[in-house]
C-alpha cells in the first residue's frame, strides 16, 4: 500500500499489460527477424537515400550552378528545406524535455521515437547548408573559429549565420545525449534478454553495465531532470536563432519582430505534424496499440490546434504590421506574397497550416488515426511551403524591378529534397531495428496510472476532487 | 567498513509498492544496505533508502559556467583583443550579439559534462560487467540487497520483506551474481 491512484485519471497503457509483458511486446520488433513491411520500408527508403547521394554528389561535383538559383533569388530549396527539417527536429525534444517538466506522464511512449526524430531531422538539416556551401570540403574553414590559413582572421561572431553553426551543432549533440542517457536502462534489459554473444557484446557495450541499482538511479532522475532543464531553453533557442538568420536581416518579409516566438510555434506545429505521420506508421507496422493510444493521438491533434492556431496568428500579424508600419517595401512585399507570381505557395501554405487544423476541434476527428494521418501530411506540406513563401517570395521581387525574376527549381534540387526524406527515414527504420522504440523503462513507472479508473466518475466523486490530492487516510500520492 | 567479505540478504519484489515501504523499513531498522535494483526510475526509493540528492548538479552549474566563460572570453579575444573591426564605430564588445553563442556553449559544454559526470558518479563504462542480483531484475523485479554485517537480524529482515510481499527471500555470498539467461525459468514462477 501506500498510494493511491486516482479513479479520474485514465490508464496511459491499454490492455492490463504487466511489466513483463511490456518488455517483451516492445523488444520483440528488435529481435527475431524483421517483418516483410519493414524490409519494404526500409528498402525503398534506402533507394530514395541512393538518390540523395548521387544528386548531392553531383551538386559537389558540378557545383551549385545545378541549381535553379539566380541573382535575385540566391535561396531556394537548399534553405527551405534547412529549416524545414530543422523545424521538424523540434518536437521530440518538446516532447521529452519540455513535456518531462510539466509533468506530462503521457510522453512516456512517445519520446524515444520523437528524440530520434529529432536526431535524425536534425542530421538532414545540416546537411543542407553544408551543400549550399558548395566547397563543402573546405567548409570547415568558414565556420570553425580558429586561428586559420588566412592570417589571424575570425570568424564573425555577430552574424546569426554562424551562430545557427553553434546552435544546431549544440542541438545535435544535446539531443543526442539526452537521448542516448535515456535509452541506457533499456538498452541493458535488451542486453539481459540476448542470446546471441554478438548483441550481448553491442547491446552490453552500450548499455555500459547499468544494472538498475538505486545508487545509480539517484543520479540519473537529477541528471534527466537538468537535461530536460538544459534542453528546454536550447529547443526555444534554436529555432528563436534560425529565425534570426532572417529577421536581423533588412530585406522586407525577412525583417519582423515576431520571427522568433513564430518560428518556434511554426516548428512545434511541423515536428508534430511528423510526430504524428511517423507514429501512426510505427503504432500500426510494430502492434503498438496498446502504447501509443487513441489518447496520446488526441493529445497530439490538440498540440496541432494551438500550434497552427498561433502561426495562423503570426500570418495576420505580419499583415497587420505591413500595413500599419507605414512602409510601402513591407507592405508590397505582403501584397505580393498573397497575389504575386508565388500566390499558389502562399495559399497552399494557408489552407495546410491554418484551415486544415482546425478541422481537429472536432473530438471525433481527433480519435481518427487515417484522419490524422492524412492531416499530418497536409501540415508537413503547408511547413514546407511556409519556409518556401518566406524565402522565396521576399526575395524574387527586390528592390529593383529591373532585376526581379521567378525561381523554378531544377530536378536535381527536388532530387534533394525527396531524397532527404530517404535519408530520413532509412535511419528511422534503421533505429526501430535496432533500439527499444518505446521507452519502456518509463512506461513500466506509469503503468499503475489509471488502474482504478472509473469512467462513471461516481467512485471519483467519493474519493478524490483532484488527481493530486490524496484521499482520506491515505498517507501519500502516486508520483509514478 | 566490512573487514571480512559480508554475505548479502537479498529480498525480490515484484511491485514498486511494496518494494519502496519494504526499503523504508529495512532503514529504519538500521539494516546497512548493500544497494536495491530496480528496472525503472521509482521516484521516491532513493530517499527510502537514505540516499542524498545527487552531487551531478554541481557537476552542470560549474561546467556550465566554464562554458560561459569560454565563449564570453573566446569572443572578446577575437573581436576586441586579438582583430578588433571598426564597424560603423560599433562596439568592440558587443554583448547583445554574443549571447547567442555564449547559451548555445553553455548548454553545449554544461550537457556534455553532465553526461560524463552521470557515467564517472554511477561508475559505469563500456565493457563494464553487469552485476544483477537476479537475472530480471532490468525487466520487472525489484531486489532489496541488505549486508550482513553486525546489525543485521535476519529473522527480523524476513519478517520485514515477507510483510511486504517478498517472492523470494534468501543469503548469498558476497560475490553472487545472477545470470539473465535464467529469466525464462523465472518467468514461469510467475508474477502476478
Amino acid at each position: 500500500m501506500g498510494h493511491v491512484y486516482s479513479p479520474l485519471r485514465k490508464p496511459l497503457v491499454d490492455g492490463d499489460k504487466s511489466m513483463h509483458d511490456i518488455t517483451h511486446d516492445v523488444c520483440r520488433s528488435i529481435e527475431g527477424k524483421p517483418t516483410a513491411l519493414w524490409w519494404y520500408g526500409f528498402l525503398v527508403s534506402a533507394a530514395v537515400l541512393g538518390v540523395f547521394l548521387v544528386v548531392t554528389g553531383w551538386t559537389l561535383y558540378e557545383g551549385i550552378g545545378v541549381w535553379g538559383l539566380n541573382k535575385t533569388v540566391g535561396w531556394g530549396f537548399d534553405i527551405t528545406n534547412f529549416v524545414f527539417w530543422v523545424g521538424i527536429g523540434h518536437a521530440g525534444t518538446l516532447i521529452s524535455a519540455v513535456l518531462h517538466l510539466f509533468r506530462q506522464k503521457w510522453r512516456t511512449s512517445i519520446n524515444r521515437s520523437a528524440e530520434a526524430m529529432t536526431l535524425f531531422a536534425v542530421v538532414c538539416a545540416g546537411l543542407f547548408p553544408l551543400i549550399h556551401m558548395g566547397r563543402l570540403w573546405i567548409g570547415f574553414l568558414w565556420v570553425a573559429p580558429y586561428p586559420n590559413l588566412r592570417g589571424p582572421l575570425w570568424v564573425n561572431f555577430r552574424s546569426p549565420l554562424l551562430w545557427d553553426v553553434f546552435a544546431i551543432s549544440t542541438y545535435l549533440t544535446i539531443s543526442a545525449v539526452f537521448w542516448y542517457i535515456g535509452l541506457i536502462p533499456d538498452l541493458a534489459t535488451v542486453r539481459d534478454r540476448a542470446k546471441h554473444w554478438a548483441r550481448k557484446l553491442f547491446y552490453g557495450t552500450l548499455a555500459q553495465g547499468w544494472n538498475g541499482s538505486v545508487r545509480n538511479w539517484n543520479h540519473y532522475e537529477k541528471a534527466y531532470m537538468i537535461f530536460a532543464g538544459l534542453a528546454t531553453p536550447l529547443v526555444f533557442s534554436v529555432h528563436s536563432i534560425v529565425s534570426m538568420d532572417f529577421a536581423t536581416s533588412v530585406i522586407p518579409g525577412w525583417h519582423t519582430t515576431i520571427f522568433p516566438p513564430y518560428f518556434v510555434a511554426g516548428a512545434i506545429f511541423s515536428g508534430f505534424g511528423m510526430v504524428l505521420t511517423l507514429l501512426l506508421i510505427a503504432r500500426k507496422t510494430m502492434r503498438l496499440e496498446s502504447y501509443i493510444t487513441l489518447d496520446h493521438l488526441e493529445s497530439m491533434g490538440k498540440v496541432i490546434i494551438l500550434t497552427g492556431s498561433m502561426v495562423g496568428l503570426a500570418y495576420g500579424t505580419e499583415f497587420f504590421i505591413a500595413w500599419y508600419s507605414g512602409s510601402i517595401y513591407e507592405s508590397f512585399a505582403f501584397i505580393n506574397r498573397a497575389t504575386g507570381p508565388f500566390a499558389w505557395s502562399y495559399w497552399i501554405m494557408v489552407s495546410c497550416n491554418v484551415i486544415s487544423p482546425q478541422t481537429l476541434w472536432f473530438r471525433k476527428l481527433r480519435r481518427n488515426p487515417w484522419f490524422l494521418f492524412i492531416l499530418s501530411i497536409f501540415v508537413n506540406i503547408g511547413m514546407w511551403f511556409e519556409r518556401f513563401v518566406i524565402i522565396v517570395t521576399s526575395l524574387h521581387r527586390d528592390y529593383l524591378p529591373s532585376s526581379w525574376s521567378y525561381y523554378y527549381p531544377t530536378t536535381i534540387e527536388v532530387l534533394e529534397l525527396v531524397g532527404s526524406f530517404g535519408l530520413f527515414f532509412f535511419l528511422f527504420f534503421l533505429f526501430v531495428r535496432v533500439m527499444p522504440a518505446v521507452a519502456f523503462g518509463e512506461v513500466k513507472g506509469v503503468l499503475k496510472m489509471g488502474k482504478n479508473y472509473d469512467p462513471t466518475g461516481a467512485s471519483a466523486k467519493k474519493h478524490v476532487p483532484h488527481d493530486d490530492k490524496p484521499a482520506e487516510g491515505t498517507p501519500e500520492v502516486s508520483h509514478a | 567498513m566490512p573487514k571480512e567479505k559480508n554475505k548479502f540478504f537479498l529480498g525480490v519484489f515484484t511491485d514498486e509498492d511494496d518494494v519502496k515501504p519494504a526499503t523504508q523499513a529495512c532503514a529504519d531498522a538500521d539494516f546497512t544496505f548493500h544497494d536495491v535494483f530496480a528496472p525503472y526510475e521509482v521516484h521516491g526509493l532513493d530517499r527510502a533508502m537514505g540516499l542524498s540528492q545527487s552531487k551531478i548538479t554541481w557537476v552542470t552549474f560549474l561546467c556550465g559556467l566554464m562554458g560561459t566563460t569560454i565563449a564570453l572570453g573566446g569572443m572578446s579575444y577575437v573581436s576586441w583583443w586579438d582583430w578588433p573591426l571598426n564597424i560603423g564605430g560599433k562596439s568592440p564588445f558587443p554583448l547583445p550579439a554574443f549571447i547567442p553563442v555564449t547559451f548555445e556553449l553553455t548548454v553545449l559544454i554544461g550537457g556534455v559534462c553532465t553526461m560524463m559526470g552521470l557515467f564517472a558518479l554511477c561508475r559505469i563504462f563500456p565493457g563494464k560487467k553487469a552485476r544483477l542480483f537476479h537475472p530480471r531484475v532490468t525487466d520487472d523485479r525489484f531486489v532489496i540487497v541488505i549486508e550482513v554485517d553486525e546489525d543485521f537480524d535476519e529473522a527480523k529482515c524476513r519478517e520485514i520483506f515477507t510483510r511486504h510481499n517478498a517472492e523470494e527471500m534468501k543469503l548469498v555470498d558476497h560475490d553472487y551474481a545472477a545470470d539473465p539467461a535464467d529469466a525464462e525459468a523465472s518467468v514461469e514462477g510467475g508474477a502476478a
